[in-house]
């Protein structure tokens, strides 16, 4: 990646010595507001607009639906969902992004559009890595990214049964690790962590609980 | 038929004409008919709890299709309900024969989040044992690999050299599988007095049992009747699936993490990514073989090279990376093994994606044994080196 992001404050130099732990936590708390990620500290690093060729390029074909940014120098395009297939696909004939790491999604249910799904892309020829982001809300459906890359197919059925969301198009869209009469999606934010399908153990297993 | 027509001259050409109409003789000995059957998910070739449905002809398998999930325990969903310290454990049973880089990844990825850095001495304690565990997920993938296919004496040998590197992660850290080697921010331990030893020791002593190996299989006629020509799969397809690790290089694309995108020390060490031709499970073989030899320089040159210093880095005691979000892969034994966090600020990761190179890999698994024979399958799900607890996390 090109331009690292830091934070304001520099880390400090490496310790000569291991120093006593008394000495080190003194030492620790006295420096405390020069540490690169004090906890409190609400001036993080902050996402940078990230400038490229490829973005230019893209920006004026599709304007205000494609944002493009930097943030602790790896870079990320926020796109409208009505672009997914297209922007997608250009990227990995035009742009060489030639291999889709991963497809995940994020749940944030006091959003109006509660999902975030996410393509992470990585070139060979070009060594570098870019993430698509855009946004959907629940019951809403995506694209199938398999005609893309194929690789798409499990990765999208895994999104599919932790999260609910479907892909159109997609070959054989069901459950991949819960069972196929598993009802909920255990990724989403409202599914509790001992939550479990009861009706689904019983008959399957002949158990009152999983738990 | 009516019994009129029973006595009539021409009943015996109607019976002849009636028979031809019939499809399938009477008594079908041969069934020609497409055959469906399923593998495991309790069977001694699947690697742990695998299921394979094979549509078969004969013993040609036509397609397949994998059954996955028997161990899913929810890895991403109780790193929600975990702080970044707590959860750091749970990654050593995702991939539990390469529990280092697990740790070293997950480690890596919240460092980054932070924006931390490990200091020197930790990076090197990090490589020295990522190496080690390397070597061990290659030994243990041969022995069982090799046992698949029939070859029980490498088990044995593997098994037996392992022990060496399982000894000095006890000692280490007190584990030998699930070892949770290292914490945000550097290193827990100090190397042990006479770590640098036994690390010196180690590297002379298996060197020559490599060779060893290599005696047993690779000129080996069955090894390589069972394993050349099968399960061949190209660069191209190996992209377009996402394949990566050992099965991408032997089909000839040369690429690692380390070198793509160095982390940890790896940038300062000198070594060669062996690659294959073929795409095959012999050349699949020989990359790992080759690997496992790489891993070797790399570990003399970290131990001899070693430096001084702090082995923590400055981090808080309480993990709490500002609000952002983090995607960071390390070249794994079976893979590009990635973490995507999202953090909210708090002391939990708000969403915690593992980007598993099994799971990904084992998709291949179709496109590699259409064509071939039953026995095939078990070669080419050893030669892919999944482990379950990945694949299903």
């Amino acid at each position: 990646m090109a331009e690292e992001v830091k934070s304001p404050a520099p880390p400090p130099p490496p310790e000569g010595e291991k120093k006593p732990a008394a000495e080190q936590r003194a030492a620790a708390a006295s420096a405390a507001p020069a540490k690169p990620a004090a906890p409190a500290k609400p001036s993080g690093p902050v996402p940078v607009p990230w400038t490229s060729p490829l973005v230019e390029k893209y920006r004026s074909q599709y304007g205000s639906g494609l944002d493009a940014q930097t943030y602790l120098g790896q870079n990320y395009l926020s796109v409208d969902r009505s672009l997914i297939p297209d922007i997608l696909r250009l990227l990995r004939d035009e742009e060489q992004f030639d291999y889709c790491v991963d497809i995940t999604a994020v749940h944030y249910p006091k959003r109006e559009k509660q999902f975030d799904v996410l393509w992470i892309l990585y070139s060979f020829p070009r060594n570098e890595r870019v993430r698509v982001k855009t946004q959907i809300a629940d019951g809403a459906s995506l694209p199938s990214s398999v005609s893309i890359w194929p690789t798409a197919n499990w990765l999208e059925r895994e999104v599919y049964d932790m999260f609910g969301i479907t892909f159109d198009g997609h070959p054989d869209l069901k459950r991949i690790l819960l069972p196929d009469g598993w009802k909920g999606h255990p990724l989403r934010k409202d599914y509790g962590i001992l939550q479990q399908d009861k009706e689904w153990v019983q008959i399957n297993l002949g158990i009152e609980s999983g738990q | 038929m009516s019994a009129g027509t029973n006595d009539s001259t021409n009943d015996v050409s109607n019976r002849a004409l009636s028979n031809l109409d019939l499809e399938t003789p009477e008594k079908p000995y041969l069934d020609s008919n497409e055959l469906i059957i399923n593998m495991g998910p309790q069977h001694p070739a699947t690697h742990g709890v695998l299921r394979v449905i094979l549509k078969l002809d004969g013993e040609k398998v036509l397609g397949t299709e994998c059954v996955i999930g028997y161990l899913h325990r929810g890895v991403e969903k109780i790193a929600e309900n975990r702080t970044y310290t707590m959860f750091n454990p749970y990654v050593d049973r995702m991939d539990y024969v390469a529990a280092v880089s697990n740790g070293l990844g997950y480690c890596e990825a919240v460092e980054k989040l932070m924006n931390v850095e490990a200091p020197a001495r930790a990076k090197y304690i990090r490589v020295i044992l990522t190496e080690l565990n390397r070597i061990a997920s290659h030994q243990l993938w041969l022995g069982t690999h090799a046992l698949d296919i029939g070859a029980m004496t490498p088990l044995f040998y593997t098994f037996r050299d392992r022990e060496e590197i399982l000894k000095i992660f006890e000692k280490y850290c007190g584990a030998r599988l699930t070892t949770h080697a290292f914490r945000i921010g550097g290193c827990q331990y100090e190397t042990y007095a006479g770590f640098e030893k036994d690390v010196k020791n180690f590297l002379t002593f298996f060197a020559p049992k490599i060779d060893e190996y290599e005696a047993l299989l690779t000129t080996n006629r069955i090894w390589m009747e069972r394993t050349k020509n099968v399960g061949v799969i190209s660069g191209a397809d190996c992209i377009a699936l996402g394949v990566t690790g050992p099965v991408l290089r032997a089909s000839g694309v040369q690429w690692d993490l380390r070198k793509a995108q160095p982390y940890a020390a790896y940038s300062e060490f000198d070594f060669e990514i062996p690659t294959g031709t073929n795409g095959d499970t012999y050349d699949r073989y020989l990359v790992r073989m080759a690997e496992m030899r790489q891993s070797l320089r790399i570990v003399e040159q970290a131990v001899n090279g070693i430096p001084e210093g702090p082995i923590m880095g400055k981090v808080p005691k309480v993990i709490k990376p500002p609000v952002g979000e983090i995607y960071h892969s390390i070249e794994a034994p079976k893979g590009e093994l990635g973490y995507f966090i999202v953090s909210d600020g708090s002391t939990q990761p708000y969403r915690l994606r593992v980007r598993p190179p099994s799971f990904v890999n084992l998709q291949a698994l179709d496109i590699m044994v259409r064509g071939l024979l039953v026995a095939d399958v078990v070669a080419v799900i050893g030669t892919l080196d999944i482990v379950l607890g990945e694949v299903d996390r």
